[in-house]
């Protein structure tokens, strides 16, 4: 296939700026999103195997929510993975664990166990040590489709 | 079933991720965020067959997913689909050549071990 890429840069302050920014746009809406999906099939109930019976519960009002969310999710996804690595965006976008956690906590009222902090503590450290590395590998490092 | 669905899961999150790493790469960086620009890389993206397989495989993840949790419950379904850290960065080392130094496998590692605590 022919080379159209434009040559990958060293990392920007704009660079980092933008990942950042849709790193976060990503977060929110996954967690928003998986939320109100699991909200909604909670009161569903259980649904059925058949493809018709997955499409008849989009229509649920928190489902549709979801879904919305979910698509918003996969636009800045996408546009991260235009610029960041796959290994990098994978772990860093893992901060939606502790996001999910925090938000059980002051909306849901849960209780968050010793057990749990030492997860969140644990995935906020994964994410920081991540999160420091460029974003996106060397240009010698990236294959040219 | 819930094997089966975990696996279904954990195969189309892989392949999900890494044919819209590949996609997008291909694509190029989105630098431009006008509305006209952002209309025309949406319209370049929808004709990119790389991007949408990953369309697809991201659906039946997500199918799967919905599946997974209205059968088993949230701290095994969870933990269990975080496995695709492992395949993924294992994919973006090798396939997509991207660099993964020892600072990212030492975060990796630690998101999994703080994925399966958060979940209990």
């Amino acid at each position: 296939m022919p080379v159209t890429e434009a040559p990958r840069h060293a990392p920007s302050r704009a660079v980092i700026r933008k990942t950042r920014l849709f790193a976060v746009i990503s977060v929110l809406s996954n967690v928003a999103g998986n939320s109100a999906l699991t909200h909604g099939l909670q009161q569903l109930g259980a649904i059925g195997n058949t493809p018709l019976d997955l499409i008849a519960a989009l229509f649920h009002p928190w489902v549709a929510l979801g879904v919305t969310m979910l698509i918003v999710w996969t636009f800045a996804h996408m546009a991260l993975l235009s610029w960041a690595d796959l290994s990098y965006v994978m772990p860093v976008t893992a901060i939606g664990y502790v996001v999910t956690a925090f938000a059980g906590r002051f909306f849901l009222g849960e209780t968050v166990s010793p057990m749990r902090w030492a997860g969140i503590v644990l995935i906020t450290l994964g994410v920081t040590l991540v999160g420091r590395t460029p974003p996106a590998s060397a240009p010698k490092g990236r294959p040219v489709e | 079933m819930k094997w089966l669905l975990v696996s279904l899961c954990v195969t189309s999150t892989v392949v999900g991720d890494v044919f819209r790493s590949l996609g997008m790469r291909h694509h190029g960086e989105i630098h431009d965020f006008r509305p006209g620009a952002i209309g025309g890389a949406l319209s370049a993206i929808a004709r990119n067959w790389m991007v949408i397989l990953s369309t697809c495989a991201m659906a039946v993840s997500f199918f799967s997913f919905m599946k997974l949790v209205s059968i088993a419950p949230m701290s095994f379904a969870v933990p269990v689909s975080a496995v695709t850290f492992i395949p993924e960065t294992l994919l973006a080392r090798f396939l997509l050549k991207e660099a993964v130094d020892t600072q990212r496998w030492l975060g990796i590692g630690l998101i999994l071990v703080g994925v399966v605590f958060i979940s209990q």
